[in-house]
């Protein structure tokens, strides 16, 4: 474990955009942002960036390829460019384990070379929490909001930040602050975890229990009567879907540019009522089947593809932001409830 | 702190499904926190007075959810309108958007909503409780202990500047009507409209540019009715859910402002749900001014069936070639 000063930082944040880009949340008016560092900027201690870190590797919008048509000739062009490396520091343990749910999706074959290339040029930084909030809940999911995973881990004290490599990136990127760390011992480490997680035992979701979900409960929860008033003023707009760090559905688009197409992908919510259109309409034909699907996909479906992970990370963003304050918390705490 | 209270309307609500002049109740249900209160249906005595909440957080206009609700089954709906949401009841039923035989209307008076974020702002994370004591908010922390505030320093955007503490439209009031309030809502108008054009254009580009294109100010908006919106069908040419250049959700958001001009009451619901923090009700409003300032003073959904002064030509209206004459003389 290596560590430096507190205001050292900023010497921390320098010498790695030597060398690539860097990214790290920042308060803005609106909230706190990922944005490019530059000289001077500081890090933000909010827990939940407004936008989630998803960005980096799965934008909201992205050309694909494109085709030039020139009489009877039609020229495709492969969109892509080569990823340059790229440093996030700062992400939150749940976000962290929001890259691993993405890449069973974009990384299992047929990979996802778009995703694949951004991921491949990444170095995550993460940083433990010590003020969790209300609308935390990433326990329910086995995350541990003291001890967050990511290619260097990362814990804040009053005076210190200590740093701890987890993967070779991780250690490379640790090797180019060797001038501005110093060797340390985990003690100070350890006393800041065990006080955080007292506080995660405290917190109003604490006990909520995702136990009794998971990989083949389809059977069980698929027709409960409680989906109707759940769903029932569900408006069917995108928030929870766009603002959760482990939605990952789109759609691919073409867009005529009058002398050609621009075919690109972007986020589709499986909210909205066109999402799973097909030649003969819509299979989920009311709010209800939409709503179901989305809670679904993170409790039931996507563990039983993979290995029983549940595909929410207890974030809160979708606490915070749905219009009308229905969430994955009141999801499980009401389906099921009449059995 | 509202001035009636959850138990005098789940009283109330009780009475009218007891004897049968209702058959559901659109409220608010209790949520996980003070603050995250969810629009609900509650059929029984017992369902509300086990979840319905009227509090500093009922800040969701249930306007919009009888046009779907009036569908649903035989029988009358009771729902609650504070003042601003009586106004966007009596829009809809200008444009026949719900059967008004099958609502039951009780109009409440509001002391103005609280704004959560506002809170957190103020007193910091961790938000165990909000209790409302008069003008003052106490808010249990999980760090900090108790800490009070002023409950006008967290009052929501849209009430500090409040048109009207006015019920509309309803079939039974609780409490004395209000009156229509000469409010400073425009203020916010008249600075945008100070800017010069490359400000205003770099202030509506800073905000727009955070759109995620969620399309929830479109989805809460009462104004927002169509059956299958332009956006939503594939078969428009303009469906894209992205953007596929940079001016797209402008084009998104002045569509959507141009198409709600003349019908937009000035709920704020738009802003209150956008996840992105974006000031979309200052759109609406430039518009709301214009219209007054152009066609004499008017507001949507103050009575039913008023011709509104866009759909509505007389030869006085003004000339083209004099609103831009306006434009560029409050632009000098």
């Amino acid at each position: 474990m290596r560590k430096c000063k507190t205001d050292a930082l900023d010497a921390v944040f320098a010498e790695i955009a030597k060398s690539s880009l860097l990214y790290i949340p920042t308060d803005t008016e609106k909230g706190a942002e990922y944005k490019k560092w530059s000289d001077g900027m500081k890090m933000s201690n909010a827990l939940n960036t407004v936008r989630s870190p998803k960005d980096f590797f799965f934008p909201q919008t992205e050309d694909l390829m494109e085709f030039k048509v020139n009489g009877k000739e039609i020229e495709v062009i492969d969109t892509r460019s080569e990823k340059e490396d790229f440093v996030v520091f700062g992400v939150r343990a749940c976000d962290v384990k929001s890259f691993e749910i993405l890449d069973r999706v974009f990384l299992i074959d047929p990979c996802d070379s778009y995703y694949a290339n951004r991921r491949e040029h990444s170095t995550i930084v993460s940083v433990a929490c010590t003020r969790p909030v209300e609308t935390c809940f990433c326990q329910t999911f086995g995350i541990d909001a003291a001890a967050p995973e990511g290619d260097v881990s990362c814990w804040k004290t009053d005076s210190e930040v200590y740093f701890k490599a987890n993967t070779p990136k991780g250690e490379a990127l640790l090797a180019k602050l060797e001038g501005i760390t110093v060797d340390a011992d985990d003690k100070d480490v350890t006393a800041q975890q065990e006080k955080t997680r007292e506080i995660m035992k405290k917190l109003p979701l604490a006990e909520l229990s995702a136990d009794k979900f998971g990989a083949g409960k389809t059977e069980e929860f698929f027709n409960a009567p409680e989906w109707d008033e759940l769903s029932e003023s569900c408006l069917g707009c995108g928030t929870c879907t766009f603002v959760c760090p482990t939605c990952q559905c789109y759609d691919i688009k073409d867009y005529n540019t009058g002398h050609g197409v621009i075919r690109f992908r972007c986020w589709d919510s499986c909210m909205y009522s066109d999402f799973t259109k097909m030649a003969h309409g819509n299979p989920r034909l009311t709010q209800k089947e939409r709503f179901r699907q989305r809670f679904m996909h993170k409790l039931v479906y996507y563990p039983s593809n993979n290995d029983g992970l549940f595909s929410c990370v207890g974030c809160g963003r979708c606490l915070a932001k749905c219009p009308i304050s229905m969430n994955i918390v009141k999801v499980m705490k009401t389906i099921g409830k009449s059995e | 702190m509202q001035k009636v209270t959850s138990e005098l309307l789940v009283k109330k609500a009780s009475e009218l499904l007891e004897n049968g002049t209702v058959t559901r109740v659109l409220g608010w249900k209790k949520g996980e926190f003070s603050y995250d209160l969810t629009p609900a249906v509650f059929e029984s005595g017992e369902e509300l007075i086990k979840d319905f909440v009227f509090s500093d957080f009922s800040g969701a206009n249930f306007s919009k959810y009888l046009i779907k609700e009036t569908k649903k089954a035989d029988g009358k709906v009771l729902v609650f309108l504070k003042p601003c949401d009586s106004y966007s009841f009596n829009q809809l039923l200008t444009e026949h958007r719900f059967d008004r035989e099958k609502v039951y209307a009780i109009g409440i008076p509001c002391e103005g909503m609280a704004d959560v974020d506002k809170i957190k702002k103020n007193v910091g994370d961790g938000i165990i409780d909000i209790i409302s004591d008069g003008d003052r908010i106490v808010v249990k922390t999980l760090y900090d202990g108790d800490k009070e505030i002023a409950a006008d320093d967290v009052k929501a955007e849209r009430c500090i500047v409040c048109k009207s503490k006015k019920c509309v439209a309803y079939d039974e009031l609780l409490g004395d009507n209000g009156e229509v309030i000469d409010s400073e809502r425009f203020d916010e108008v008249e600075k945008l409209e100070k800017m010069t054009d490359d400000e205003r254009f770099a202030f509506w580009q800073n905000e727009l540019s955070r759109c995620i294109r969620c399309n929830a100010c479109r989805d809460v908006c009462p104004a927002c009715t169509c059956e299958k919106c332009v956006f939503d069908n594939p078969k428009s040419g303009v469906e894209n859910k992205a953007i596929s250049d940079s001016f797209e959700e402008k084009m998104f958001h002045i569509i959507r402002a141009f198409h709600v001009a003349g019908r937009c009451t000035d709920c704020g619901e738009c802003s209150r749900v956008c996840p992105q923090g974006i000031p979309l009700h200052l759109l609406n409003r430039k518009f709301i001014k214009d219209i007054n300032e152009f066609y004499g003073e008017y507001q949507a959904g103050a009575e039913i069936g008023s011709r509104a002064p866009l759909v509505n030509y007389t030869l006085d209206d003004i000339e083209p070639v004099d609103a831009v004459k306006k434009g560029e003389a409050d632009n000098a």
